[in-house]
């Protein structure tokens, strides 16, 4: 029989891929808005993505909803332990949300909405990069609750999550705005595309030595043999990855850089997922263990399976109308 | 303060905040998507020019219920965590097709509905503000089911981990007894909340300049959605209250300062200050045996109170009491100025009677505090329990320390207050602008560093 479980685990995974690849360029823009220049620089940069933000975004809730509905303890469990990185990130979002309209309403006030545009992508990416690695580095849970305090969260190592997070959002933003502009603008997103890459490869490197280090479970599934001999794969192909993005860099391609910091950041999540699976809070609680009964989800199943293609489906049309680049009559 | 008090302050202050937004999208959606069809029927400028008017309106109420729900799906998790273990395996999946079906419909074309006009054409346009306002109303659909479940709690099984787990049917659960009626009840709640705002801009503007088409037009709109809407509505808001008390009585004895039994009819209680201490009502302006009547449908009726009602299973009678009264106040002032924009109409003097403007205006903001009275004498009404009769709010919190909870209450006071402070003064500026023959897209920005203004298309649109 298959297990629904394994199902509802991989759509949520789905949904966080879905996010980090739709949300992470828009709020990469929101870290480097504050290097472009105020006037079509900023404005191209904000217009690039003003149709597709609030749909990018949904995928958030898609993924905490997800989680809601198919996995409630883990949801009950994961949420007051990050209770500040996730209040963090909603009043963050909820700055750069608004600034995409509101930054237009009054000349006097842009000022003000640029900075919140950019301060609130800040917080809302680092309070997500905090968040990963305060469940990787395990939280407290005794019976079906969280059992640490409210300052749990906080490590070098979860810190170290959030800068490499910034990072790399900013590196996916620089991509898109690589594709999507032209002239200036273009050519400075490369230069920062070319240096961020470097930023995130290192910091992929020592989060990683950093998570062998957290549990033996993540030492074991990582370098014991012959385990190793598949997980090995994993960094080979970034390294692979990286060279194919760093020379469609130089090569002056449009599409393509971006499409390779999206791999570089899947296999991020590849390796998350061997690292954890099949933990939905790494470490403590398995899927099985936080899984809603099966009616709960046989009856999601029914709505995902109708609903997702059809998702997807629109937002690709979506961004299909919007495609070429902002400001050109490839535009329309 | 307790943590819990801080997490109920928490919830209400962020989710009363959210409401205003969508109470007043939803039916600012269906308005525009009324324009839109009237624009494209007729092909009269005046629906294109109030379909521009109001979109970059509704851009800017949009943008703020988006960022401000988002904290919504977040607070069930930190704040009431066990409530969410618990309930989770039943009310999770609801909100989760409220995701599915609704949230991505809503963001999926809104892009298209603000900056696409040109891209797409007038007709898939069209099929994008249908579907912004369609996935508005599944939105209520799905939360509406979720909330009145929580109500009125039916087809489920209790677990041996103590969770509450779907029964056999999920018909049952989504339709549950208090569903119908507060989804009717809500949604028309939310189409006169935008008529009267829309009627308060239309009558603001006539008060300026009488021979505005744009302000004439929306007026005359909003005065049928008033005449017409509000006795439906005050007829659905019985019903709902008669469904309470059939499955909520005690929220009805708050709703009525019922704190004693009646065994020969009940009198209605027009004011009065509730006295929960001394188990009365002081002052109380009554009518005799009128409660009877309005309840039961008959004079000498029963009706018990609070007195039959343990002391800790007891919602706060006062704020539901004084909420439920502003509720009811504000839906008779509502068909008040409909039946008056019915004389104006018959003595044809709809958009001359400056008194009538006037108190059009005054009237502007009222669906939205009918609508957060309403909220709160539900919700507060449901105490001391997050699902009626079954989970008590005390048992319900997360495992947080008040410290936690004080400082992010604080934050979201602190962030709320400055931003959709300023959202709300960014909408009544663009409100105070009179609508114009030739109002420019919405929100310009986008489209114009696209090199190409996209208004040539839509005025030629608008006078063909």
């Amino acid at each position: 029989m298959i297990d629904l479980t394994v199902i509802w685990a991989c759509i949520i995974g789905f949904a966080i891929i879905a996010y980090v690849v739709m949300d992470g360029f828009d709020l990469g823009i929101g870290i480097l808005f504050p290097f472009f220049k105020v006037g079509q620089d900023r404005d191209t940069a904000m217009n690039s993505i003003a149709p597709v933000w609030d749909g990018n975004e949904t995928w958030l809730v898609m993924g905490v909803g997800g989680l809601f509905a198919a996995f409630p303890l883990a949801y009950a469990i994961i949420l007051p332990a990050l209770y500040a990185p996730m209040i963090a990130m909603l009043l963050g979002l909820v700055f750069r949300g608004v600034a995409f309209e509101f930054r237009w309403r009054d000349p006097a006030h842009r000022a003000f909405w640029d900075t919140a545009f950019t301060t609130g992508s800040v917080i809302a990416t680092f309070a997500q990069g905090i968040a990963l690695g305060a469940l990787l580095q395990g939280i407290t849970v005794e019976g079906r609750s969280y059992a640490g305090g409210w300052w749990e969260w906080l490590s070098p190592f979860s810190l170290l999550t959030g800068v490499g997070l910034l990072i790399g959002y900013a590196l996916l933003g620089a991509c898109w705005l690589n594709w999507k502009t032209e002239g200036g603008l273009q050519r400075q997103t490369v230069t920062y595309a070319g240096r961020l890459g470097i930023g995130l490869l290192i910091m992929i490197g020592v989060i990683s030595l950093a998570t062998l280090r957290l549990e033996t479970q993540y030492y074991q599934r990582w370098l014991s043999f012959p385990g190793v001999v598949a997980t090995a794969q994993v960094p080979l192909a970034t390294l692979i990855v990286t060279f194919l993005f760093y020379r469609s860099l130089r090569v002056k391609r449009d599409v393509q850089p971006f499409f390779w910091a999206l791999s570089l950041f899947g296999l991020c999540l590849v390796g998350l997922g061997v690292s954890i699976w099949p933990d939905v809070v790494p470490a403590r609680v398995t899927i099985w263990e936080a899984a809603a009964p099966v009616r709960s989800q046989l009856f999601m199943l029914v709505g995902a399976a109708i609903m997702v293609p059809m998702i997807l489906a629109y937002t690709a049309w979506s961004y299909w109308v919007f495609r070429g680049k902002v400001g050109t009559e490839g535009y329309h | 303060m307790d943590a819990i008090i801080l997490a109920r302050a928490q919830f209400a202050f962020t989710v009363s905040f959210h409401f205003l937004f969508p109470a007043f999208s939803i039916g600012l959606a269906s308005y525009l998507a009324v324009l839109e069809a009237l624009w494209l029927k007729t092909g009269k400028g005046v629906y294109a020019n109030l379909f521009r008017y109001w979109l970059k309106i509704f851009a800017v109420v949009f943008a703020m219920g988006v960022v401000s729900g988002i904290v919504m799906s977040y607070q069930f998790g930190t704040n009431w965590s066990v409530f969410s273990d618990k309930a989770g395996p039943v009310i999770g999946p609801l909100m989760a097709y409220e995701v599915l079906t609704a949230f991505f419909l809503e963001a999926g074309f809104l892009g298209v509905m603000l900056f696409g006009i040109n891209k797409v054409g007038r007709k898939l346009h069209f099929v994008a503000t249908l579907a912004v306002a369609l996935g508005t109303f599944i939105s209520a659909f799905w939360i509406l089911s979720v909330n009145s479940w929580m109500q009125t709690p039916v087809g489920y099984e209790v677990g041996a981990n103590g969770q509450f787990l779907p029964g056999p049917s999920w018909l049952t659960i989504i339709f549950n007894p208090s569903f119908p009626y507060r989804l009717f009840h809500t949604v028309l709640a939310a189409y006169l909340t935008t008529a009267f705002i829309v009627g308060a801009v239309g009558a603001w503007h006539l008060l300026k300049d009488r021979s505005n088409p744009g302000a004439r037009k929306m007026f005359s709109m909003a005065m049928w959605m008033a005449a017409i809407v509000a006795p439906i509505q005050i007829f659905a808001g019985d019903m709902h209250g008669l469904n309470t008390l059939e499955h909520q009585p005690v929220k009805v004895m708050a709703m009525e300062g019922h704190f004693q039994s009646h065994p020969n009819g009940a009198p209605l209680i027009l004011f009065g200050i509730p006295n929960s201490a001394e188990q009365r009502v002081d002052y109380a302006i009554e009518i005799p045996k009128a409660s009877s009547l309005i309840l039961k449908h008959e004079l000498d009726a029963p009706l018990k109170g609070l007195d039959t009602v343990p002391q800790a299973d007891r919602p706060p009678v006062g704020i539901v009491f004084w909420a439920f009264r502003v509720m009811v106040g504000i839906g008779f002032a509502m068909l008040g100025i409909g039946l008056l924009s019915l004389i104006a109409r018959w003595r044809k003097a709809l958009y001359d009677w400056p008194l009538l403007h006037r108190f059009a205006v005054l009237m502007g903001p009222s669906g939205l505090i009918a609508v957060l009275a309403g909220w709160i004498v539900t919700e507060v009404g449901r105490q001391p329990f997050t699902i009626y009769g079954l989970l008590r709010t005390a048992q319900s919190a997360s495992p947080l320390d008040a410290p936690a909870v004080a400082s992010s209450l604080l934050a979201f006071v602190i962030v709320y207050f400055t931003v959709f402070g300023m959202g709300i003064w960014y909408l009544l500026h663009l409100m105070k602008k009179p609508p114009e023959a030739h109002e420019t897209p919405p929100s310009d920005a986008p489209i114009r560093s696209a090199g190409i203004t996209p208004a040539p298309a839509i005025i030629e649109g608008a006078s063909a």
